[in-house]
């Protein structure tokens, strides 16, 4: 059998528990006492430990195997939590992600096995002197089969024992709520085959394999082996409720046999009495998770699927505003507008996630981090439903860990440091995220030191980046351009964490990709904050048309401030760059159809005033010389490909009505 | 599909085959999406001189490459018969320009002689092999070889300006 198919919902539901178990770690760690949190613990490491078996996993069934002795320990109060405890078992949920990732990228799990990491465990347990083993029940009913055999098979089995060898019957119940029922009878029929023969199986091999049984196997085996090295192999299989080996007894007699049967069910009715207050609670909580999980997992790529056929959708509905346009069909036009943008909106709401899914793994990195850098760090977390496109949220990890580190890192200072600059002993880090209108915020502030704005312009002019007489006149915000410059670091010392001036760089530009901005604003010996602004959606956008000579590009509405006709003899020539004077400012100007190499034949127009598009990015103001406007427009973002999406000062391609492509102007790199 | 014992197996394969610069050329038909009259083709700044811009093929956008351009021949002059070719890639389509479609043409591995040197305008590292028809020549072009370093130079390119 082939569990492969099983593969993707293997990892899914891994990841789900592994996150589970470190949310709940960092809970257990302030809370030590807490039976819930704790059997949340050993819920999780149990599913794990199952899951992974099923799917022939040893080594990670190995660990969490491990894990769940020291966690039942834990439960029975023969081990007490420690943080050197917690400490291990953080450890071995780092294993495991890594086994996870190894088996997510080559579908193997590797053959590391964190010997060290089990003897790390084991010598919890032992320290405690007590080795107690999960308890196998003791069940001396012998019974005969609940497979009747016929008289020649009784004969073959009667032969084997004559033979020295021994018979069993092995009633197994698989656990109701398991999903891979087939993967998991393969699983018992394999681990049984390393030790015994299967002589014969209620229901057949054959429809166990296809997946013809309720949650009931039965099998007579012919083996070698005690009894109790079945029940310990068949026990440790996850998903498996109960199991029963009994010596089989054969017999000659039809009716005997008749008879036995009726005992065996009555006995079994016997067991499963016992078993009813375990089952209560077991779908007591199955209810809880169902009631909170009515939802439907989809497969991304069908939700791309349907997002592409909604920018179809949009596609030809501006082709239809542009060719048909007589007052009958205004009405309909109006109503399929409106559909379209219903939809649209639909269709972005099932793509959105909560930025919870970033957040999750961040207080268990900031524990790390604090044990690492020896300081007292409390996260604040707010805002964690925030929604986001889910391409949004697979990015901004990165940049956001980023952030995180440095605030944890350069932010905030040593307790000692802080008890003299009169602060608490403990830093704070806040992590908010909220939204603002078409946008979403995401803010990473500390409460430590503040970014030493001298310290900047000398590295400034260090690097050269500035000549030194000149850095004089930069304002606090033009110096903090600079920390986004790449290798500008003014870590004195470079610490395993950060500092290596490799990070706000990358943080930039990747959140820039995203169509986002970064801001920082900073207090010397107050703190500092990062403001990421990211658009909620990526797919379609509102953009302004215009025309450059005789091409059409698209510049994304979200940018641009003002629109304004300037007479061409207003624009000045400061430092050899071409600016004008807008409302007491000085906003440089970019003449777009030079930039984009437009061949220039017309553009002198006769009344010499020019239309320029004023964007602001951040603080900063630039104006953009096009030749006219077209108009404002919903555009769907397309992608330039593979051969193409070097090209920096193009964000992406439209399509218009009309059939024809339209490129979407990267703003942010025409600068 | 593109290594030599491929071409020599005695299977027949369909090639189309097109006029560039008073050549016949043939691409295997399997390598094809769709045959395109001449539409809008958008420009793309900063993008390598042989690619002309893009084009919209039923609502994915495809980069046009002149083959005249990557082939060092004379500009295009596009006349009724030009046609744009979409060639099928697994991560991204391309679409290249020829001058003329001709026709399908069936070749088995006996009809195409692989080539070590060759008297023909383009390099030898873009030509398959050579098919024979009749008295006809046609030559097999490697697609992947044509199209295998655009991102690089692309990203050359870009140096070079950065650099100025």
């Amino acid at each position: 059998m082939d569990v492969t198919q099983y593969l993707q919902i293997f990892i899914e539901e891994s990841r789900e528990h592994l996150q589970n178990l470190n949310d709940n770690l960092l809970q257990l760690e302030n809370d030590p006492e807490n039976m819930k949190i704790l059997n949340e613990i050993f819920r999780a490491a149990h599913t794990l430990k199952g899951m992974s078996g099923t799917m022939g996993y040893n080594n990670m069934q190995k660990l969490t195997h491990t894990m769940e002795s020291v966690l039942a320990e834990i439960r029975t109060g023969n081990v007490s939590v420690s943080s050197k405890l917690v400490d291990v078992l953080f450890k071995s949920v780092d294993a495991l992600e890594n086994y996870l990732n190894e088996i997510t990228e080559t579908g193997k799990e590797g053959i590391k096995e964190h010997i060290s990491l089990i003897s790390d465990l084991n010598s919890l347990l032992e320290s405690n002197n007590k080795q107690s083993k999960i308890e196998v029940k003791e069940k001396s009913i012998i019974t005969k089969a609940s497979i009747a055999l016929d008289f020649s098979e009784n004969e073959y089995i009667n032969e084997m024992l004559n033979q020295g060898k021994k018979a069993y019957v092995i009633d197994i119940q698989i656990a109701d709520s398991c999903m891979l029922k087939g993967a998991r009878a393969y699983l018992i029929i394999k681990s049984m085959q390393d030790f015994a023969e299967i002589y014969k199986s209620n229901p057949t091999l054959k429809d166990i394999e296809e997946e013809n049984f309720d949650f009931n196997l039965s099998f007579i085996v012919i083996s070698l082996d005690e009894r109790r090295v079945f029940e310990e192999e068949l026990n440790s299989i996850a998903e498996v409720n109960s199991v029963e080996v009994k010596d089989y007894i054969p017999n000659n007699k039809q009716e005997d046999i008749k008879n036995t049967v009726r005992k065996e069910e009555i006995v079994k009715e016997d067991i499963q009495d016992e078993k009813v207050e375990e089952k209560v609670e077991e779908k007591n909580l199955e209810d809880k998770k169902q009631q909170s999980s009515k939802t439907v997992r989809v497969d991304i790529s069908r939700l791309d699927n349907l997002m592409n056929l909604v920018s179809e959708l949009i596609i030809v509905k501006t082709r239809l505003e542009e060719e048909v346009k007589t007052s009958e069909s205004n009405e309909a036009l109006e109503y399929l507008e409106r559909v379209t943008t219903n939809l649209h909106d639909a269709v972005m709401k099932v793509r959105m996630v909560p930025v919870e899914r970033v957040f999750n793994r961040f207080p268990r990195m900031i524990r790390d981090l604090a044990q690492n850098l020896n300081k007292t760090i409390v996260l604040k977390m707010n805002g964690e439903d925030t929604e986001l496109d889910r391409t949004v949220i697979d990015e901004i990890g990165d940049p956001l860990i980023h952030l995180l580190r440095n605030a944890a890192d350069h932010g905030l200072e040593v307790p000692e440091e802080r008890a003299k600059a009169g602060k608490a002993k403990q830093g704070v880090i806040n992590l908010r995220a909220y939204q603002d209108g078409n946008n979403v915020v995401i803010e990473v502030e500390d409460d430590g030191k503040g970014i030493n704005y001298e310290k900047v312009r000398r590295k400034a002019v260090e690097v050269g980046a500035v000549s030194a007489e000149s850095s004089g006149n930069l304002s606090e915000n033009e110096l903090l351009q600079f920390i986004f410059t790449p290798s500008f670091s003014t870590a004195d010392q470079i610490t395993n964490v950060s500092g290596r001036g490799v990070g706000l760089d990358v943080v930039k530009t990747k959140i820039e990709a995203l169509g986002g901005n970064v801001e920082v604003k900073s207090e010397l010996g107050k703190g500092t904050k990062f403001i990421v602004r990211l658009p909620l959606t990526l797919a379609i956008i509102q953009a302004l048309m215009v025309k450059i000579g005789q091409e059409r590009y698209a510049i994304p509405l979200n940018i641009i401030q003002t629109i304004e006709d300037i007479q061409e003899e207003d624009i000045k020539h400061i430092q050899k760059k071409e600016t004008i004077l807008l409302r007491d400012k000085v906003i440089p100007i970019v003449r777009l159809g030079r930039e984009l190499g437009v061949s220039e034949e017309k553009s002198i127009k006769e009344d010499s005033t020019v239309t320029i598009v004023i964007t602001k990015k951040g603080e900063r103001e630039i104006g953009f010389v096009i030749d006219s406007l077209i108009g404002e427009q919903e555009i769907v973002i397309k992608s330039l490909g593979k051969y193409l999406a070097s090209i920096k000062m193009i964000a992406g391609a439209t399509i218009l009505g009309n059939g024809e492509v339209a490129l979407i102007l990267d703003i942010n790199m025409l600068v | 599909m593109n290594n030599q014992k491929d071409l020599n197996s005695s299977e027949v394969k369909q090639y189309i085959t097109f006029d560039l610069e008073e050549e016949e050329y043939g691409i295997n038909i399997e390598e094809i999406e769709s045959i395109n009259r001449i539409q809008g083709i958008t420009r793309v700044p900063k993008a390598p001189a042989y690619i002309n811009g893009v084009i919209n093929v039923r609502g994915d956008i495809i980069p046009v490459m002149s083959l005249r351009k990557k082939l060092n021949f004379e500009d295009d002059a596009f006349t009724n018969n030009s046609r744009i070719i979409i060639i099928k890639k697994q991560d991204a389509s391309i679409a290249i320009i020829v001058d003329k479609v001709k026709e399908v043409v069936g070749l088995d591995g006996k009809n195409i002689e692989t080539v070590q040197e060759l008297n023909t305008k383009i390099g030898i590292d873009f030509i398959k092999g050579v098919g024979k028809i009749d008295n006809r020549i046609v030559t097999i072009i490697n697609i992947n070889k044509l199209i295998e370093n655009i991102e690089e130079e692309l990203i050359g390119d870009l140096r070079l300006n950065d650099a100025r």
